[in-house]
């Protein structure tokens, strides 16, 4: 399947030119947040970002980075596991080791006796390290969004039903829907439309989405990552706003069905259920995040250690990754940005995460804070 | 954690449930579990070890006739 049509620079010039046509005519200012960090990575890589704000476009990032939105208290949670219990391995995704709290991260973290912090690609990954260490206990710290929670939801059943009493999960899954109605209800981002993640939609297809157009009046399109897919996407959402008429619109057709994945989506709803669940950034949100149903009590970390990550652990001094998530600053505008916070010394998780705004913006744009600093 | 791009089924264990994809050239380990009637020759999206969507080729076709046509417009 030839993908180089969607890297190829008449076909991206020519839907620029039309960016540009459809945002000249577009109330003024145009600005469209994207929901999904590996969106902000790609429009970055590809140097979109410059090209759609000379179009007239300027896009925003938003609450996509499942590492970025979970609260230190639950990486504290991971931690102190970690620490404090013997042969004991705590397994994650390679991100999650580096995020600052106030006690470390997992990274510099010292286990006890026997205990071992184990970077894996894949929950599955995981499963094996407990299949292959009978001595151990194993949790798969688990954050993550549609994308991803299916894939450890998997795992879990599995370990249930192989009866693995040696494996669990600790969760923080987070559902996207519900914080893009917080950011709209809370009205501070300005957003006049929206690029819908990829591969969360392939998961829970275009219903869910629905509100933004009936309830806020606001366009938006699901997009694929390369070059000519990202730009289709926000053609679509300009055309929307030039017809007066808002919906979910799909451009990502070859990978997202209307109906997302039925066999993703049905794992997710015989194992899990809604609960309230703490963001970084955005506060508490009810029925935003899920947890295991009590049939799966036995994978669940946190009851079977009765573990609570703790509410009160707040971001680092001077840290204004929150307000990165919710698309009302830009990582240059916060004061520690390239300063004291750089992709080798992070102070928060949008420094940490390879689909973190900060470290996006740091690595493509430089570490040039656009507040000018005094000399 | 996200490839983001599709890959093509090239082996499928026994149990149906795992199997290996072809990643830049690469044999890579890959679960089907959340995809029916995984094929050999199938492209999908894997993340997290997992693949999460078949790729519908009759719909990659119509997304590429719309980028010909803008390529078209642009060179006229």
């Amino acid at each position: 399947m030839t993908t180089d049509l969607f890297h190829d620079r008449r076909v991206t010039a020519g839907l620029l030119a039309e960016i540009a046509g459809l945002a000249g005519r577009a109330p003024a200012p145009v600005r469209l947040m994207e929901v999904c960090g590996t969106h902000t990575m790609a429009i970055h890589r590809h140097g979109l970002k410059d090209l759609l704000r000379e179009a007239g476009v300027e896009m925003i990032s938003g609450p996509g980075c499942p590492v970025c939105v979970t609260p230190d208290g639950y990486h504290e949670t991971a931690i102190r596991l970690v620490t404090e219990r013997e042969n004991f391995i705590l397994a994650t995704f390679g991100d999650m080791t580096r995020i600052p709290t106030r006690l470390g991260s997992l990274q510099t973290a010292v286990p006890a006796r026997g205990s071992a912090v184990k970077i894996v690609y894949s929950p599955a990954e995981a499963f094996e390290t407990a299949r292959r260490n009978p001595s151990k206990e194993v949790v798969f710290f688990g954050a993550g969004f549609e994308t991803t929670i299916p894939a450890i939801t998997v795992t879990a059943l599995r370990a249930l039903s192989e009866r693995l009493d040696r494996f669990s999960v600790l969760t923080a899954f987070w559902t996207i829907p519900a914080p893009l109605r917080a950011i709209l209800t809370a009205g501070e981002a300005r957003i006049s439309g929206f690029l819908y993640p990829g591969h969360v939609s392939a998961i829970i297809g275009l219903e869910p989405y629905r509100f933004v157009a009936r309830e806020f009046g606001l366009p938006g399109a699901v997009s694929g990552f390369e070059p000519a897919d990202i730009l289709l996407g926000i053609r679509s959402v300009l055309e929307q706003i030039r017809d007066g008429r808002p919906r979910v619109d799909n451009a990502y057709a070859r990978v997202v069905r209307t109906e997302g994945n039925p066999a993703a989506r049905a794992v997710m709803e015989d194992a899990l259920e809604p609960c309230d669940a703490l963001w970084r950034g955005l506060g508490r949100i009810p029925g935003s995040g899920l947890r295991f149903k009590p049939q799966a009590a036995a994978v669940d970390a946190a009851g079977k250690y009765g573990l609570r990550p703790s509410d009160d652990a707040g971001d680092a001094p001077g840290c204004r990754c929150g307000e990165v998530l919710r698309g009302i600053l830009s990582p240059s505008r916060c004061g520690l940005f390239g300063r004291t916070c750089t992709p080798e010394h992070p102070r928060g998780p949008c420094m940490v995460s390879l689909e973190g705004a900060c470290l996006v913006h740091h690595k493509y744009r430089g570490p040039v804070r656009a507040v000018k600093r005094k000399i | 954690m996200c490839l983001a791009i599709p890959v093509r089924v090239v082996g499928i264990d026994p149990s149906g449930e795992t199997g290996k994809v072809d990643y830049l050239g690469t044999k890579i380990g890959a679960n089907f579990a959340l995809i029916k009637d995984i094929r050999v020759g199938d492209w999908v999206i894997v993340h997290a070890g997992f693949a999460i969507s078949r790729l519908d080729e009759n719909e990659a076709r119509e997304t590429l006739d719309m980028l010909r046509e803008v390529q078209r417009a642009g060179e006229g």
